[in-house]
């Protein structure tokens, strides 16, 4: 059952992944796709029915706390990291036209 | 050069006893570093001046009688996804090429508490997705023991760096075997603990229900302590446990006399390299001597662990690497229209290849359409592989195998064909799935002087059983495949390989 990506697919992909990609990466990566996703598929070998999925191995719940700063102002440690900023904000382009 | 055969523990029993300063030590393991640098570059990041300004207060401190660890002065390396405030923290990425943290990772922050002097920050896979430290944006690291071969991944510079003496332990990750699997190649001993065990605050998350920061030592004692200085129950990482016992070093016994010891007989058939399995089976005879009750048994499901694993570790890491945007920190293009396109050509100008296939991959798996049928199918095979170890468990108290294949591979072998790279992590992965501690020991070499690990797998929460069979195991054979590379014998290695494909 060997798996077939479309170009609409790694299109989409893309777009979800937000990369951008040549057509030499794009024809790469619907091939390292296609593979990947022939040797997932030996899963469906394994009957699942009635099994829960287990996103977390131990029995652990949501953590809560008083919601109080305790870990003082960065902002001047944070802004420092800013690939482009202007005053006290980051910089980005303009998003709305 | 002398300083460079101790131990952490030797070392900072030395360092008390003011046998040796904390400067000489790292006067030491400094002077290693640059004779063996620019061959094996096991480090991104290298400090001195910081180094020196560390050790001053620390020996301050140990004088002043105010610091009592048994690491104290320990000099060490960190992996560079665990972020060190104000310091360079690269995950051996583009996209975080001119990243200073803000803050320190909770389990460095543990590590400096016990007085350790922080040498630098190691290299490793680009965002720890690979198995031979070959996706790093700077430069592969090369095996000490044979310079022509890969030290393993994706923690490969803290273990390079511990086995050519360039510092006395370090910190590695481990989301697929990325600690055990390295130091096997490597000949050191590293160890993956229980899923929660060590606060993962401040480690650059890949997949973050997998990740558990872990040691890299030269034996066991010292891992056992690492361990000890590390682990801590940490309210910033809602998924960090409280245990009750956090006294590693209280297993370091030599004693296994009735343990019931489990080897997977699908860990010892098709594709293991016969060196390998000689070494791993004459270990587990040595522990047979030693009193251990030693069987082959059919663990089930091993070879779903690997499709399962790359479905969510992938899944885990695309959601993960999302905030990579170039508008907060890191990397951004220089050239870009709107928006939408800033992030785009800043995402696909800052990842490697190995970061965007996985990326990509786990958008789809993700994706409408997908997600049950790969997602959460992949989870329900995790809860199987989980009732697996259950069982198995039941019965025994340590499961022993390979922690990989075949010894390090060639330089440049690898990543020609991703799936292949990825069969390699056959052993380790399961028990990151399963949430498991699990353990690397040197136990052999083969005929090209690569180092030889074995795997100790143990049920959660059993650290302590794996310590005490290792150390038992080191007693019993005196650490002889423990031994700090020869760095010039290394390199003879790698040129007696050239020598023979030239003819």
């Amino acid at each position: 059952m060997a798996n077939k990506i479309s170009d609409e697919t790694i299109e989409y992909v893309g777009i979800l992944a937000k990369l951008e990609l040549s057509d030499e990466e794009k024809e790469a990566a619907k091939a390292d796709m296609e593979k990947m996703l022939d040797y997932i598929d030996t899963l469906n070998e394994l009957d699942t029915t009635g099994i829960e999925p287990m996103s977390h191995v131990f029995p652990v719940n949501n953590v809560f706390r008083e919601d109080v700063v305790t870990n003082g102002d960065g902002r001047a440690d944070t802004l420092a990291n800013a690939p482009q900023r202007k005053d006290d904000t980051f910089e980005v382009p303009r998003t709305i036209g | 050069m002398e300083i460079l055969e101790l131990t952490a523990l030797e070392l900072a029993k030395k360092i008390k006893a003011g046998e040796v300063t904390v400067r000489q030590a790292v006067d030491a393991a400094l002077e290693k570093a640059e004779a063996a640098e620019p061959v094996i570059n096991s480090y991104v990041t290298l400090d001195r001046e910081d180094a020196y300004a560390q050790a001053d207060e620390i020996q301050k401190k140990i004088d002043a009688g105010e610091l009592d660890s048994p690491l104290a002065g320990v000099p060490v390396a960190i992996k560079d996804n665990m972020c060190i405030k104000d310091q360079l923290t690269t995950c051996s990425s583009k996209i975080l090429s001119n990243f200073k943290p803000t803050y320190t990772a909770e389990a460095v922050e543990n590590l400096k508490k016990a007085g350790v002097v922080i040498l630098g920050k190691t290299n490793m896979d680009e965002f720890a997705m690979g198995s031979t430290t070959e996706t790093s944006y700077y430069g592969p690291t090369k095996n000490p023991h044979n310079t022509a071969h890969v030290p393993g991944g994706s923690s490969g510079g803290s273990c390079a760096a511990v086995a050519a003496g360039e510092c006395f332990g370090a910190l590695g990750s481990d989301t697929g075997g990325s600690i055990r699997q390295p130091s096997s190649y490597c000949g050191v001993v590293g160890m993956k603990p229980t899923y929660g065990t060590v606060s993962r605050y401040g480690l650059v998350a890949y997949g973050s229900s997998l990740d558990q920061i872990g040691p890299i030592a030269k034996d066991v004692s010292d891992c056992a302590a690492f361990l000890e200085a590390i682990a801590s129950h940490d309210p910033k990482d809602s998924t960090s446990i409280a245990r009750e016992d956090y006294r590693f070093t209280e297993a370091l016994v030599s004693d296994v006399k009735g343990l019931k010891i489990g080897i997977p007989k699908d860990y010892m058939g098709d594709g293991l390299d016969p060196e390998v399995k000689e070494a791993v089976m004459n270990a587990a005879k040595v522990l047979e001597e030693q009193g251990a009750v030693v069987e082959m048994f059919d663990l089930g499901l091993v070879k779903y662990a690997i499709p399962a694993y790359y479905t969510i570790a992938d899944a885990e890491a695309s959601s993960n690497l999302e905030r990579f945007d170039g508008v907060k920190y890191g990397y951004r293009s220089s050239d870009y229209e709107g928006l939408h396109n800033m992030y785009k050509k800043t995402r696909s100008e800052g990842f490697g290849a190995e970061v965007k296939r996985r990326i990509m991959l786990g958008s789809f798996v993700l994706s409408s359409g997908y997600y049950d049928a790969y997602y959460l199918k992949a989870l329900r095979t995790k809860a199987l592989i989980k009732q697996e170890f259950d069982k198995a468990f039941e019965t025994y108290d340590i499961i022993l195998g390979p922690a990989a294949p075949t010894t390090a591979p060639e330089l440049g072998k690898s990543l020609s064909d991703p799936l292949k790279m990825y069969l390699g992590d056959i052993y380790t992965i399961s028990v990151n799935l399963a949430g498991l501690p699990g353990m690397s020991v040197p136990v052999g070499k083969d005929s090209k002087g690569l180092p030889v690990g074995m795997q100790l797998i143990g049920n959660a929460f059993e650290e302590k059983t794996l310590i005490r069979a290792a150390y038992t195991y080191e007693c019993a054979t005196g650490k002889q495949y423990e031994k700090m590379a020869d760095l010039d014998g290394a390199a003879a290695q790698s040129q007696a390989a050239d020598g023979k494909e030239a003819r």
